[in-house]
């Protein structure tokens, strides 16, 4: 639960510390190339080697690597879900079809695809949370599938089957909200993944393009930065640590609320 | 178990295919070809260049054409490299990726087991607390920034390993690159084997042996470790294809000719021949992956067996 | 019991696989004589060569290990002159048309064979067969029928080139060409060894099968590792090879080069991480080379499309507005030349001319900047807005945004920066449609000004701006029927005014090498070409090297 308020306070910072910073995260400033952090001048995280302010930079890639996490696990869980509710109600051969794509798209060397998608699309920032959506549904349904499957056979299903309630609106009314415990758990493990998926493109030139920036990215060019000027790396580096620390540390609490509550 | 065998191998025919046909339309599409380049060459030597390697013909042909050629196991020339087949390519580098990420695996579930082990052991006190944290750093620091440095410290400051792969010809230049790519994969492992055995030993099968007199060692080794072993099991196939990703990585900063190393030059130099084999090679890999871990899994709990 | 047997079985198969594989390559192909014999010289390669045929290769990468493992019938020193190769003397006709080379009698293969004119001329019409699909099949475009064949509307072997006995090449030109000895140093016209074509046919050019004529044969190559190369004995020049034994290396990240270098790996780096150039000016005094080279770094317009087309006046305020000495000196920084002209100077028998305002301060300049920009329709009010597209370099990146602080605050143009991978830029560059300011440059293929001006013509197909101008193409037309020297010089510096004048592009800067080089490697010498030949070099003692 720690990590939870950490969490929360990073996300603020990182909203508001670039509205009250006088420093822009685009303006070059060629006078004050790599200064290293100092309250004095006015950049407390120190500037980078175009001369720009590190901590809004920071602050920047922060949101950046908050949204491109949130928004690829949303829609991971979107289709997961979705796809996993229908094929685990829905059951027989369908259930039989829908699980055999999936095993099929198991089998494709996703990081590749991910890879050719990005060189294709002229790596645009909407296709990044795309192309990491897509790698992580897969989990999610087959997860998801063996909830339902087990949900199925509740009494309330059963009932809204007795009268007459139709299939998708089982699905979303009664089954999605039982769901919620199982996906939470999994979204928050998952968000860990998504970042450094990102950070991970990043290295390779093909994740968010300046003058974006996120802390994947950030702590790439730092690490070029090393031994010149080790604050250029040291601070996103030690915050994408600690962002990735706090969410595995939420999804374990997470799931041992969940679980303790389901098997009372 | 042979005919499940033979029956998983089939059904992965319709799924090579369709990773094939993505992969060609995907590869197409990406804008520029092979051979642009800042120094634009006038039309009649791009048409000779696009005769040649049958870059003018329609889309549909050229797929058949390469369907043709996989079917009788040639994946075509290399764009990029034009003195090599794709076969001959992926001969040469895929045994290296295979060292890499078979000693990476290795690593990561032997030192991960026993760190889990150790920290199951003595849950909640300084060493369980201080080995789960060194198991985390592994999962907070991605890959390219642990590399870097252990080169900065390991090879040029202190001179102890070499600083790439063909900077010796020792068996020490694997060191850094199996140790880089296990890190993130030694945390998971442990944590997972930590859990999974904590909550095996407060079961009632293990309380029983403990009440017969069974030392823990043995309660371990002979009880608690088969089942706890279930979970990273099943991490396995994750683990292969995090390995995989993280060894594009790795093959980069380290300098090794491996499989992913070829992939990522071959799709920023759309090297089509070369990206199509690669995708379809590990394609077939990782169905074949998917395969031993489900037979593995059967063996290991005897109740899947019978399915 | 019968699970935990085919769980051990299996992890005893797997390491067992594992290590037999560690033993194989470990103990393969890169042992012989390096470990023990004579220590090898390791080079740096930025690139990947994507082949090491010689009418095939394309990358400068390649032709740097080609010009090792080969000879023109013209080479050069250390120092950049050009001296015989496998040709021990020339002649030229005096209307410039023939050109007549006897070979050495003492050239041969790495196999023994002699190399005769005959291999020269099967190098030669390979290069322009279209079967063969060379790039740089337009290099000889001035020799009788080169253009013909390439199209398709002639046969190979009606190329002007005849060998007319063993060891006499004679070679036939439509046009004058001053710089044919320069480009006949370039591996694409290596001479071929034929029977080893007619042995292996298109995999010639492999490890154990690729005949050498240069100092240097193809021992061994890992691709995307290393590239192995041994000693020439049958080298008519062997003689004064001092190296054994020479590795190329792969290193596509320039942190990792500089890493490699620090640990001992390599004794020449193929380049300098900009990151590190401060601190390496400082600690490595003695081994960084920096020389200029004959490359330019420029914006170019696109002069098909609005608001460029038609509108010199524009394009010489954005022009103006660059401070070039802030970009070298504060963004780049490592050495380079800020360009007033588009050739590069240390051309051959050529002095480049300067941009009309070269010699003015920045506030003339931005002055003048300002009232073109206005009398060109723009004010603050209604700013110029635009695009600069660049491919994703941190360098280009750097200097896209300097840029783009520079046309705001001398003009309040507002531009755009778009970052764009390689290939797509290449590719909307070529298509015209969408760019309206790019990034690009340009490397001279041979040592003269034709190399630059060359593709601004209107029917160059790396005329990337669409520059069109009569006048400038029926100078360098003029130019290329010059046989004197000094008249060909005129016309072609005539050109450059013309084409400076109208800004069809913004020069920015003319690219540097950057090298380092242990200090036990000798005969080193920096050349605006930037070959360096490893049959010049040599490898002394390192301090504390307990090696024999």
């Amino acid at each position: 639960m720690v990590s939870g308020g950490v969490l929360c306070a990073i996300g603020l910072v990182a909203v508001i510390g670039p509205w009250i910073s006088p420093n822009e995260y685009l303006t070059a400033d060629f006078n004050n190339i790599l200064r290293s952090p100092a309250f004095a001048d006015g950049h407390v995280f120190g500037t980078d080697d175009l001369g720009r302010d590190l901590f809004v930079r920071t602050m920047m890639g922060v949101q950046v690597t908050f949204a491109v996490a949130i928004v690829a696990s949303i829609v991971s869980l979107v289709i997961g879900v979705l796809y996993g509710a229908t094929a685990g109600f829905v059951g027989g051969r369908v259930d039989a079809v829908m699980m055999r794509l999936v095993d099929t798209l198991y089998a494709m060397p996703f990081i590749f695809f991910v890879i050719l998608l990005l060189v294709v699309f002229e790596r645009n920032f909407l296709l990044i949370f795309v192309a990491i959506g897509a790698i992580n549904w897969l989990d999610m349904a087959r997860i998801v599938r063996g909830q339902t499957l087990s949900l199925r056979e509740r009494e309330f299903v059963q009932a809204a089957q007795l009268l007459g309630v139709s299939t998708p609106k089982i699905i979303l009314r009664h089954i999605a909200p039982n769901l919620i415990g199982v996906v939470i758990v999994y979204v928050t493990l998952t968000i860990p993944q998504a970042i450094l998926i990102e950070s991970f493109l990043s290295f390779l030139g093909l994740g968010v393009q300046e003058p974006q920036t996120s802390l994947g990215k950030l702590v790439n060019d730092g690490t070029d930065q090393m031994e010149g000027a080790a604050w250029l790396l040291l601070i996103p580096a030690t915050l994408l640590a600690v962002i990735l620390l706090c969410f595995n540390f939420l999804g374990d609490g997470m799931r041992d609320l969940f679980d303790s509550r389901r098997s009372e | 178990m042979l005919r499940y065998t033979l029956r998983r191998l089939l059904g992965a025919i319709p799924t090579l295919f369709l990773v094939i046909v993505l992969a060609f339309l995907l590869v197409h599409a990406a804008p520029g070809g092979p051979f642009d380049d800042e120094r634009a060459l006038p039309a009649e030597i791009e048409a000779n260049i696009a005769a040649a390697y049958h870059l003018d013909e329609p889309l549909p042909l050229q797929f058949l054409r390469y369907l043709g050629g996989v079917v009788r196991g040639d994946f075509g020339p290399s764009y990029s490299y034009r003195d090599y087949t794709v076969s001959e390519l992926i001969g040469r580098s895929f045994p290296v990726s295979l060292q890499l990420g078979v000693l990476a695996m290795l690593l990561a579930a032997v030192t991960g087991v026993s760190l889990g082990v150790v920290a199951a052991l003595r849950p909640n006190t300084a060493l369980d607390k201080i080995v789960m944290g060194v198991a985390m750093t592994g999962i907070s620091i991605p890959v390219f920034v642990i590399a870097p440095l252990l080169v900065l410290l390991l090879a040029v400051q202190l001179q102890w390993l070499p600083a790439s792969w063909t900077g010796s010809e020792s068996s020490s230049r694997l060191l850094l690159p199996v140790i880089s790519l296990a890190l993130p994969q030694i945390a998971y492992i442990a944590r997972l084997t930590r859990a999974s055995l904590i909550e095996v030993l407060s079961s009632d099968f293990i309380r029983t042996a403990r009440a017969q007199g069974l030392g823990t060692a043995a309660i371990v080794r002979y009880h608690a470790l088969k089942p706890a072993m279930l979970p990273v099991l099943s991490y396995m196939g994750p683990a292969v294809a995090a390995v995989l990703t993280g060894s594009v990585v790795v093959e980069e900063i380290f300098g090794i000719p491996g499989l992913g190393q070829l992939f990522v030059r071959g799709s920023l130099n759309r090297d089509y021949t070369l990206v199509l084999g690669v995708v379809i090679f590990y394609a077939a890999l990782i169905v074949l992956l998917n395969l031993i871990v489900d037979l593995l899994y059967g063996a290991i709990d005897p109740r899947i067996r019978r399915r | 019991m019968k699970t935990i047997r085919l769980l051990s079985v299996i992890l005893v198969l797997l390491a067992g696989a594992a290590l037999i594989l560690q033993g194989c390559s470990g103990g393969g192909s890169d042992q012989e004589a390096s470990r023990s014999g004579p220590p090898a010289l390791n080079r740096a390669l930025a690139a990947e060569p994507e082949s090491l045929d010689p009418q095939k290769s394309r990358s400068t990468q390649a032709a740097d290990v080609l010009r090792d493992i080969g000879e023109g019938l013209v080479t050069y020193t250390a120092a950049g002159e050009l001296v015989p190769g496998t040709a021990a003397s020339w002649e030229m006709s005096d209307d410039g048309l023939t050109y007549t080379f006897r070979l050495r009698e003492d050239a041969r293969w790495s196999n023994g064979d002699p190399v005769t004119a005959a291999d020269f001329v099967f190098g030669l019409q390979r290069l322009v067969d279209p079967a063969t699909a060379a790039f740089y099949a337009a290099e000889l475009g001035n020799v009788v029928n080169a253009a013909a064949i390439v199209a398709g509307d002639k046969e190979p072997d009606e190329l002007g080139v005849a060998a007319t006995d063993e060891h006499t090449l004679v070679v036939s030109l439509e046009r004058p060409t001053p710089y044919l000895l320069s480009l006949l140093t370039h591996p694409s016209t290596f001479p071929v060894h034929r029977g080893s074509v007619a042995q292996h046919g298109d995999a010639f050019a492999r490890p154990g099968t690729l005949l050498s004529n240069g100092a240097y044969a193809l021992a061994d190559w890992e691709p995307g590792a290393v590239i192995d190369l041994q000693r020439n004995t049958h080298y008519w020049n062997d003689a004064e090879t001092s190296i054994d034994h020479v590795r190329y290396h792969v290193v596509t990240q320039e942190l990792a080069e500089f890493n490699r270098y620090r640990a001992g790996e390599l004794h020449v780096t193929s380049t300098v991480p900009p990151e590190n150039f401060e601190q390496i000016r400082a600690d490595y005094a003695g081994e960084l080379h920096v020389a200029p080279t004959l490359g330019v770094y420029y914006y170019g317009f696109n002069l098909t499309r609005p608001p460029f087309a038609d509108n010199p006046e524009l394009r010489q305020a954005l022009s103006m507005a660059i401070d070039r000495k802030v970009l070298v000196e504060r963004i780049t920084g490592r050495g380079e030349a800020p360009a007033y002209s588009w050739v590069p100077p240390g051309v051959d028998n050529y002095e480049p001319v300067q941009l009309p305002y070269a010699g003015l301060s920045r506030q003339e300049r931005n002055a003048i900047a300002q009232s073109l920009y206005r009398k060109a329709g723009y004010s603050k009010k209604k700013p110029l807005r635009f695009e600069l597209r660049y491919n994703t370099l941190d360098t280009h990146q750097r200097i896209a945004l300097a840029a783009q602080a520079m046309w705001r605050d001398v003009l309040g143009a507002e531009a755009t920066i778009v970052n764009v991978e390689f290939q797509v830029l290449l590719d909307q560059m070529r298509e015209r449609e969408v760019t309206q300011l790019f990034r690009s440059s340009w490397f001279g293929d041979y040592n003269d000004a034709n190399s630059f001006l060359a593709i601004m013509q209107s029917d160059s197909a790396a005329n990337i701006p669409g520059y069109s101008n009569a006048e400038y193409d029926e100078l360098l037309r003029s130019a290329g029927e010059q046989v004197d020297l000094a008249r060909r010089r005129l016309y072609l510096e005539e050109a450059e005014r013309v084409l400076l004048a109208d800004h069809a592009v913004i020069p920015l800067y003319f690219y540097v090498s950057k090298h380092l080089v242990k200090p036990e490697v000798g005969g080193w010498q920096d050349n605006t070409l930037n070959y360096h030949y490893s049959q010049h070099l040599s490898l002394g003692a390192v301090e504390g090297d307990t090696r024999p």
